[in-house]
Order: C-alpha cells, then structure tokens, then sequence
C-alpha cells in the first residue's frame, strides 16, 4: 500500500474537483431521492383512498390551512440568494486562499508528460480512448451526448413526474439518466482521473506510478479470433455482428421499455420517431458498456475491421 | 433643536437694532464696520443652522430626498404594493416575479444550483477582466505575465486562484443544476425548450473553462489541449485522421484541427485562438444564451415547482394529429 501515491494524486490541485465530486454527487443523488421517496409515499396513499386525493393539497411540504399559497420575494427569495451570493464567495475566497492554482514548467512540446491528462470534465471522453477510436471516442460520441441530452424532452411522453421528486411514476428514465450521468460520465472521471496512471495504465488506488511498468496485452480483433483474414470478408463479418448487436440490443430495450404494464401505457403514447430516436440513443449508449466489457474480460480491440473506420 | 434655535437668534435680534441705532447717530466709523460684521456673522450663523437641520432631517429619512427618488422611481412603504415593485421596478432584480410559491423557496427543490451558478459566473466574470490587465495572449510573455501575476501583482495570486478555482465550481455546479432538473422532470411541458438551451449552456460552460486551460501556455494546459485538439484530427469527413477524411482530400493544412488550431500544431496562433474564443466569443455567446434561459424561465411559468403530485388515474389521453 503506497499511501504516499494515493495522497500525491488526492492532493494535486486540479483534482480536489473529483475529491468534491465523490462527496457532491452521492449527497445530492441520497437528498434527490430522499424526496423522491417521501412523494412516492403521498402518491401511494392518495392512489388508495380517492376521497383523500380530492381534498389534499398533494405536496409533502407542511401546509395549515390559511396560509397564503404564495409568499414576495422580497424579502423570502432575495434573502436566501443573498446568503447562497456570501457563502459560495466564502467558500471560494478559502478555497483560493488555501490551494494554489497549478502552474507547470513553461509549454514544452518536445517534452511530453506522462501521463498527459485533459482537464478532469473531459477525462470520461478521455477513458473512452481505451475501448474506442478517436473519431469515435473524441467527435462521434461527445456529439450524441449534446444531441441525447437535448432529445430528452421530445422522447420523454411520461407527463407524470412533472415538477416534483418521483422515482415510482418515472423508474425507466431516472434510472436511465442515473446510469449515463453517474455509472458513465461521474464514474469514468473518477477512473481517469484516480485510477489512470502513466501510460494511461491501470493503477488501483494505492498502488505505486511505476514508470518503467510494461504490459504485455495482446489486443485481438474480433475476426481474428474467427480466423477471417479477407479484407472483404472482415467488413462483411464486422457489419453481420455489429448489426447482431443492434438488433439484440433494440429487442433488450424494446423489452425494457414494456416491461410494465405502466410502461407499456407510456409506450403507447409514442409516435414512431419518438419510438426510433429513443432505441436509437439507448442502443448506441449501451454500446459503450458492453465494448468496455469486451475489451476488458476478453482483451478483444476491434469488432469492425475496414480500411477506413474500425469500431 | 430649539435650544440652539434660542441661542442664535438672541445675539442676532440684539445686533439687529444695534446696527440701525448706529446709522442713526452717525458715530464712529469702527462701530459702524463693526455691526456689519456681526449681521454677517449672524447670517452665517443663521445659513449653518439650516444646513444642519436640513442635514438631520437627510439623514433621519434620506427616502424623502429628491436624489433618493430620482434613483429608486417609487416610493417604498412597509406595503405588500410596494414590495412587489420594489422588485418589480429594479433592472437587476425584475427577472424574479413579484410572488412565488411559498415552497419554492425551500433549499431542498432546487438546490440553488441554477443561481449559483449564474452567480459564480458573475464572479468569474469579474475576477477574468481583472486577470486580462495582466495578460498579453502572446507565446512569447504569456508564462511570464502569469508568474509575474503570482509573485508581483497584489492579491494576483489569488485572483488567478479565484478564477481557476470558480472555474471548476461553475463546472460541478452547472452538472449538478441538470441533474436536479431532470430528477424533477422540470424539462417535461412547457418547458422542452429551455432544456435545451441549458444542454448547450453546458457545453458552452465546458468550453469556456477548456479554452482557458491553455492560456498560461505551460506543460499541463500545452499537453490538455493537444490531446483535445488531436481527436478533431479524427473527426469523420471533416478531419485528416478520420473515416472518409483523406478520401475527402483532408490534410493537417486544411482541415477542422487546423481551423481551431490556426495551425497544424498548438503554437502562437493557437494560444491567440483560444484566448479570443475565452474572453470575448464565448462569453458573449454564453450571456446570450443565458439571457434567453431565464427568460424563459419565468416565460415558461416560473420554477416548475414543487408542484401538487399527479395521479396515474389522471392522465390524459395524446391528442392524435
């Protein structure tokens, strides 16, 4: 156990963001879903007993009759952003005064440095090197999650949930976002950032840098394991099983989103270009787990081999 | 008050007469001189009196004055009217309504992500005009402008500090601002739009605090950006490395890295770039959109909640086009 390491990594300065975000985001996920629990509660009761659900005002919040429904914002609004304004200057004052931003030798592109780390909000996309293609990895990928994130409005046609905390009305969506922002996104930054050493390798926390440490990983290619030497027969092999996993993964997620019969009413109210950009996003964010495994347990490189593209 | 009131009206009705009896007999220049002295010291007397009354009375209720209501253009009383225009009729704070839902303002829905966010952007804002005045975007100062901002400018340091560090807040803040939107399904009608518009205010967040890293032109900004910029080498169709990019007649000269860049690898040009991108383009575009997001915002109906919870019995049926 090389303490020292850990703590070298822990304490550099521009990685106190992710040491905040290990705390940040496992709080905010617990009092979200606090909430979204204690809603699910009032929405169960309310189900079981119509009487009640008429006359209840439907919020968890405390309410007494003849209380006004609204309040001024001067001062009840203005007062809290004035103390949100002094505590987050506060806290960043302390902050700045306490940790010094980093500041390297001068830019020098005959030396490079090892290892050479994007800032740490981009080291997820950085991760992805490993199991895809730049274009893919660096262009295609970041380009449908801007894309996805803006769809999510226009596939989602659950109108439950609109406005308050829910897990029980809206289970496949926030477990789907819970998945792509904290398993994908929050998760590889993490590994990135912690985990990834010189040579971008695999160092468990704990574990020494060793800059001299050498891997001796055969990457296989998919046809190769199938004995497919032809170029032609490559591209025709790559297309069959890429196009196996689409296929496989759309009747997965076809089968997910009908799995309820809740589900199954929300499906209903689609249009089929909602239904196909859906599978479309879900299909091609699937994919980036599932090749991460493959690359991992079967030390497999590329499924599609052709002259211009590999996947 | 009416003390000194008192005081200085006796000596000035005791000179008063004086001075009209000493035109009447005539007497001695010096006398004469003299009771004109004393009118004028009692008019002066008179003149500071006023001034300080009429100071007082500013200082007690300085709302009363014409300066006070020229700024402020309406009158604020202890009265629900005028709390509303209070709020209302001020240029920075007319984005709020004048009421909101009274559990709107309860920490636990919103997080305040959103607000501090804007706020941390506000301070960046500040604390980068501050950082350009010792800044020339230049290959060959840049570095030196930085550490001569560290060891020689005052609070130079900090300022840089506060800038890299709000930079990383704002970057955190804005993730965790959509995260609470979505886990509210505040971007469900009416409000798709403004979703969208604060995807690409993350992604302009990003870049912003992307292009900034370059800027002190030393070895972790240098190697960040190039292993950025070397993925748009990759980019399909429109870059050299990329699928259908050569076949396309891509070259590092003429291709999408090489228009970032201004170059084929990250030098001058490059430094020059990222900078106008950093302190003039995107901000602009930025200001822009958030403009357009809290306009929304309150366009849409204001924060969408916490709203009443909504039964499964009471969905409607989809109006079939």
């Amino acid at each position: 156990m090389d303490l020292h390491q850990l703590w070298t990594i822990l304490s550099l300065p521009d990685n106190v963001p992710i040491v905040l975000l290990l705390f940040v985001v496992p709080f905010y996920t617990w009092y979200g879903l606090r909430q979204a629990f204690a809603n699910d509660r009032l929405i169960a009761q309310l189900e079981g007993d119509p009487a009640m659900a008429k006359t209840h005002h439907r919020k968890v919040q405390p309410f007494k009759t003849g209380w006004t429904r609204e309040v001024h914002v001067w001062p009840y609004l203005l007062r809290i952003e004035f103390l949100a304004a002094i505590i987050v200057t506060v806290i960043l004052m302390v902050w700045s005064i306490t940790l010094n931003a980093p500041l390297e030798e001068p830019s020098n592109p005959t030396l490079t440095m090892n290892p050479s780390k994007a800032p740490w909000y981009f080291l997820g996309l950085q991760e992805m090197l490993v199991y895809f293609d730049p274009w893919m990895a660096g262009v295609v990928m970041p380009s449908l999650i801007i894309v996805g994130l803006m769809v999510i409005p226009y596939i989602d046609t659950n109108p439950l949930g609109n406005g308050y905390y829910t897990y029980k009305q809206r289970k496949f969506s926030i477990l789907t976002f819970i998945f792509g922002f904290i398993v994908l996104w929050v998760s590889m930054i993490v590994i990135g950032t912690l985990i990834r050493g010189p040579g971008w390798m695999w160092f468990w926390p704990g574990t020494t840098w060793d800059h001299n440490r050498l891997i001796f990983e055969v990457n296989r290619d998919l046809p190769d394991l199938f004995g497919i030497t032809g170029r032609v027969a490559k591209i025709i092999f790559g297309a069959i099983v890429v196009g196996l996993y689409l296929g496989a993964a759309g009747v997965a997620i076809h089968k997910l989103i009908t799995k309820t019969a809740f589900n199954r009413k929300i499906y209903a109210r689609m249009s089929v270009l909602q239904y196909i950009v859906m599978q479309t996003f879900l299909v091609i964010m699937l994919a980036l787990p599932v090749k991460i495994l493959i690359r991992l347990m079967f030390r497999i490189k590329y499924i599609w081999v052709t002259p211009w593209f590999n996947i | 008050m009416a003390d000194t009131n008192g005081h200085d009206g006796k000596p000035a009705s005791a000179g008063t007469p004086a001075a009209g009896g000493n035109g009447a007999s005539g007497s001695g220049n010096g006398g004469n001189g003299g009771s004109k002295l004393q009118a004028v010291i009692a008019g002066a007397k008179a003149t500071q009196t006023r001034a300080i009354e009429e100071l007082k009375e500013t200082v007690k209720a300085p709302e009363k004055t014409d300066v006070w209501k020229s700024v402020l253009r309406v009158k604020h009383d202890e009265t629900p009217r005028s709390r509303a225009l209070g709020v209302l009729s001020n240029v920075f704070l007319h984005l709020h309504p004048a009421k909101i839902n009274r559990d709107a303002v309860a920490y636990n829905y919103t997080w305040g992500m959103g607000g501090m966010t804007f706020y941390v952007y506000i301070t960046l804002v500040f604390t980068g005009t501050l950082l350009m005045f010792y800044y020339h975007p230049s290959k060959i100062v840049a570095f030196r402008d930085i550490l001569y901002l560290e060891s020689d400018v005052p609070f130079g340091k900090l300022l840089r500090n506060m800038h890299r560090w709000g930079a990383h807040l704002m970057v955190i803040m804005v993730e965790l601002h959509m995260f609470r939107v979505f886990l509210t399904g505040s971007y469900k009608k009416p409000r798709e739009f403004n979703w969208v518009v604060g995807v690409l205010l993350l992604v302009l967040t990003l870049l912003l605090s992307f292009t900034g890293y370059l800027l002190p032109d030393d070895q972790l900004g240098f190697w960040a950006v190039t292993v950025g910029t070397n993925m748009a080498r990759a980019t399909p169709l429109l870059g050299h490395a990329g699928p259908f990019g050569p076949q396309l007649g891509m070259t590092p000269f003429n291709d999408v890295r090489f228009g970032l860049l201004g170059g084929s690898i990250v030098d001058a040009n490059a430094l020059l770039r990222a900078y106008i991108w950093h302190c003039v383009a995107i901000p602009i575009i930025a200001s822009a959109f958030m403009v357009v997001h809290f306009w929304r915002v309150r366009k849409d109906g204001g924060i969408s909640g916490p709203a009443p919870v909504m039964l499964e019995s009471e969905i409607k049926d989809v109006k079939k086009i």
